[in-house]
């Protein structure tokens, strides 16, 4: 049993990494918009979808006409995230600005525009899709390029299992620690102690079951999961140089801090919230593309569960912070993808597949409870 | 208008007048939408307008009891609507207190719905002898009025459970939560067939037992009208849901003007406020969080008997956001704005967008041809993608923005805010 556990480990934490990039990129979405408005922005898993669903019309209708899978893909990508960002500019003028124009003071009225605005938009794409094609279900063509399959090498694959063991006996160790000293007067441990306890362990571990973890653990990847590694690693990278190295991001930090102060020294916080919206709206658009590359079929109600578990990434990482909200993705695809591939097996199929949707819940309401301010990210107190 | 207004007899002799005109057009045509309609724009503005109290009564009494039932018997689909518009008029009564009272969005009011009918679904019906050592179940149609008590019970603990990690958190984040948690028990209504079999999973639970009524037959009998149980059955339930709004109803207002209404209210307008003032906000938004439950609960029961099917399908994130659009199109806080909303949005949904649906249909199936001279389209070609009842979450969505937009206190303002506003004015 814990063997074939073992021999699991390494390919659902890589599946759960690549799902992981998706989600960050939605959590960036939502974190943006929340670090200017304070505003949970539940159209942003409809803008993820308007994303996902405009890159499989690109490649539906381009398919004939351009050959190569690589520039079709780079094509859906641009049009995929353009028609995202146009439409989160237009909810948040449309919707959101009129709202911020009228001051009003009550917290629900914004959240219940969002939530009518989410509404909205699954039936608007619905409609114009119904009314284009006869019907509302796309599905991604497939290439046999991004199909194809790439063995990895096997250290890799040990590498990571040695990784989250050392990960998972650093926990024991800490909790050991916390116990002993409940009964006993000693200093707390130091983390190195702590680590080269857990490292001595994983040793062991490694050597106990050195008949699973050094024989052929056969880990493979698709060229599309490469190819969503590669994009979103750029579209990160470009985002924190944007933020932190151009103008247009000076200004969204100085916003996302104080609003009447940033418009004090020039900057027109209308302006910048639009911009906001863009950039996270073009980062869910491209999200959904890649989402459509790897699970293909795409329909106007595709974006809810992705937007719900890109939210708890956001809070996971610490809301309103950008780096946090990549962090968190990444966490979140990976536990989502181990509690859902172990609870099945270990269940024997009682607990299905859809129980992981419901570990994602947990896992936010557990943040929101213990670690509101998410893994990385600062306390902050309440203004009155 | 404002001469109406200001005379009383007038108004009074211009509301009788439309809704006796209305009645007798809804008796002789009962299957066509205008004349529902216009009766029950009578009923409202009666209920509404500053009319003698003995004319409310009177025209509200003959309205919901006389007329409509009257008119039910030629064609059972007002029954119906009736009895969906009751049911959901209670939940947003319900709601109301929870997102219009406490200022607590709740995207998860569904949960307890399902929470309610479940718990008469399962032992209402054969599927408790899946689960419980004694093979007694369906229990007897009796024991419907005890568990809708035990359904309330069932809810009110189910949203202290829900609430209690949920309230601690803050406005935006409570939305978010309150909808995981409604769909975790959607999930878990759709899983729980194995390992021990207690929802029945997606196929849901049938059939199940409904409250005898052969001491109703004989009543109506007594009257002079002899209804077979199948012709008495939507009657009856239709009379329960109307004794039961009443019930609600006074219930609200009883809640409304009470010390925790007041806390509530408080809690809403200035948390910070409201906990300097010695109101303990954990507990009371717990309070209000499982009255809201409490009420769901006891409709879901109802909805269990009425329906005598219930599946996981039937909570789905829609059914809650459908009852949130009830309150928000009535006005947050206001109790007549809530049952105003519920029966607005059901009309909506259950009769018109299927009405509109059906004629599109019609004229599609006819190839009609519209012909203005200048613009000609055929019916025919009308992509049948094209049906306004498959599209309501664009009408709800539509609902939600422009209220916030334009009306955010909603078609009838809560007491208070209009009083808050004339003071302003003053």
């Amino acid at each position: 049993m814990l063997e074939i556990l073992i021999q699991l480990l390494p390919s659902v934490l890589l599946e759960g990494l690549i799902l992981g990039f998706v989600y960050a990129m939605i959590a960036l979405g939502y974190t943006m918009v929340y670090g200017v408005l304070e505003l949970i922005n539940f159209a942003h898993s409809e803008i993820f979808m308007a994303g996902a669903v405009a890159g499989a019309e690109t490649f539906i209708l381009l398919k004939g006409a351009i050959a190569n899978p690589f520039l079709l893909l780079a094509l859906a990508i641009l049009i995929g995230g353009a028609v995202a960002a146009i439409v989160a500019i237009l909810v948040e003028r449309l919707a959101y600005r009129p709202l911020r124009k009228r001051g009003t003071t009550n917290r629900l009225v914004p959240l219940i525009t969002a939530i009518g605005v989410s509404f909205f938009l699954q039936d608007l794409v619905r409609l114009i899709e119904g009314l284009w094609h006869n019907a509302f279900y796309r599905r991604y063509p497939s290439f046999a390029v991004f199909e194809a399959t790439y063995n990895l090498p096997n250290w890799i694959g040990v590498l990571t299992i040695a990784l989250t063991v050392w990960l998972g006996f650093w926990v024991l160790a800490y909790f050991g620690d916390w116990l002993i000293r409940l009964f006993a007067k000693k200093p707390r441990a130091t983390g190195r102690t702590l680590s080269l306890v857990a490292a001595g362990l994983t040793l062991v571990f490694l050597f106990l079951y050195r008949h699973v973890v050094f024989a052929d653990l056969g880990m493979t990847i698709q060229m599309k999961s490469i190819l969503v590694i590669v994009v979103s690693l750029a579209m990160l990278y470009g985002l924190n140089w944007l933020v932190h190295k151009t103008k247009l991001g000076i200004a969204i930090r100085a916003v996302a801090q104080d609003a009447q102060t940033a418009s004090l020294m020039g900057i027109d916080p209308d302006v910048i919230v639009s911009r906001t919206f863009l950039i996270g709206g073009f980062l869910g658009g491209v999200a959904g593309v890649l989402f459509g590359l790897l699970y293909t079929l795409v329909h106007p109600y595709v974006g809810f569960i992705p937007g719900i578990k890109a939210f708890t990434a956001a809070v996971l990482g610490g809301i309103g912070n950008i780096t946090g909200a990549a962090v968190g993705g990444l966490v979140l695809g990976m536990l989502e993808m181990l509690g859902g591939t172990y609870l099945t097996f270990l269940t024997n199929g009682a607990m299905g597949t859809e129980y992981k949707d419901i570990l994602a819940f947990m896992i936010l309401i557990f943040i929101l409870l213990f670690r509101p301010q998410g893994i990385i990210g600062q306390q902050l107190g309440e203004k009155v | 208008m404002r001469k109406l207004r200001e005379n009383p007899l007038l108004l009074s002799a211009v509301i009788a007048i439309v809704a006796l005109v209305a009645s007798f057009w809804l008796l002789n045509h009962p299957r066509s939408t205008l004349p529902f309609l216009l009766t029950l724009g009578a009923l409202l503005a009666a209920l509404l307008q500053p009319i003698p109290r003995w004319l409310k009564v009177l025209i509200g009494g003959a309205i919901l009891l006389l007329v409509i039932p009257a008119a039910g018997f030629k064609n059972s689909f007002l029954f119906e609507l009736g009895i969906q518009t009751g049911i959901y008029a209670a939940m947003a009564l319900g709601l109301n207190v929870v997102v219009g009272l406490a200022g607590l969005l709740d995207l998860g009011y569904a949960a307890f719905f399902a929470v309610g009918a479940y718990t008469w679904a399962i032992f209402g019906s054969p599927q408790a002898n899946e689960f419980m050592p004694w093979k007694i179940f369906p229990l007897p149609g009796e024991y419907f009025y005890l568990f809708m008590l035990v359904a309330v019970v069932v809810a009110a603990i189910t949203g202290v459970v829900i609430g209690s990690p949920a309230l601690r958190l803050k406005g935006d984040y409570l939305a978010i939560v309150t909808l995981g948690l409604g769909e975790v028990v959607r999930v878990l209504a759709n899983n729980l067939d194995q390992p021990i079999n207690i929802t029945n999973g997606p196929q849901g639970i049938t059939p199940i037992q409904r409250p005898p009524i052969d001491w109703f037959i004989a009543l109506l009998d007594r009257f002079g009208l002899h209804l077979s149980r199948a012709e008495a059955y939507p009657l009856f339930f239709y009379l329960l849901v109307l004794v039961i709004i009443g019930i609600v109803t006074l219930v609200n207002v009883r809640l409304d003007r009470s010390r925790f209404g007041r806390a509530w209210i408080a809690i809403r307008e200035d948390e910070t406020a409201a906990r300097a003032m010695g109101i303990p906000l954990f507990p009371t938004k717990l309070i209000a969080f499982a009255t809201g439950a409490s009420f769901s609960g006891a409709m879901g029961a109802l909805f269990a008997a009425k329906q005598l099917y219930v599946s996981p399908e039937s909570f789905t994130l829609i059914q809650s956001i459908m009852i949130l659009v009830m309150v928000i199109l009535g006005g947050m806080g206001s109790i007549p704005g809530a049952i105003l909303g519920a029966a607005t949005v059901t009309i909506l949904n259950v009769d018109l967008l299927k009405s509109a649906s059906d004629y599109l249909n019609d004229l599609r199936n006819a190839g009609f041809v519209l012909d203005l001279g200048f613009f000609k389209y055929n019916f025919a070609n009308l992509p049948n993608q094209l049906e306004p009842a498959k599209y309501e979450r664009m009408v709800f969505g539509l609902i939600m923005i422009l209220m916030m937009i334009y009306r955010p206190e909603g078609i009838i303002p809560e007491r208070r805010h209009v009083l808050e506003m004339k003071k302003e004015e003053a």
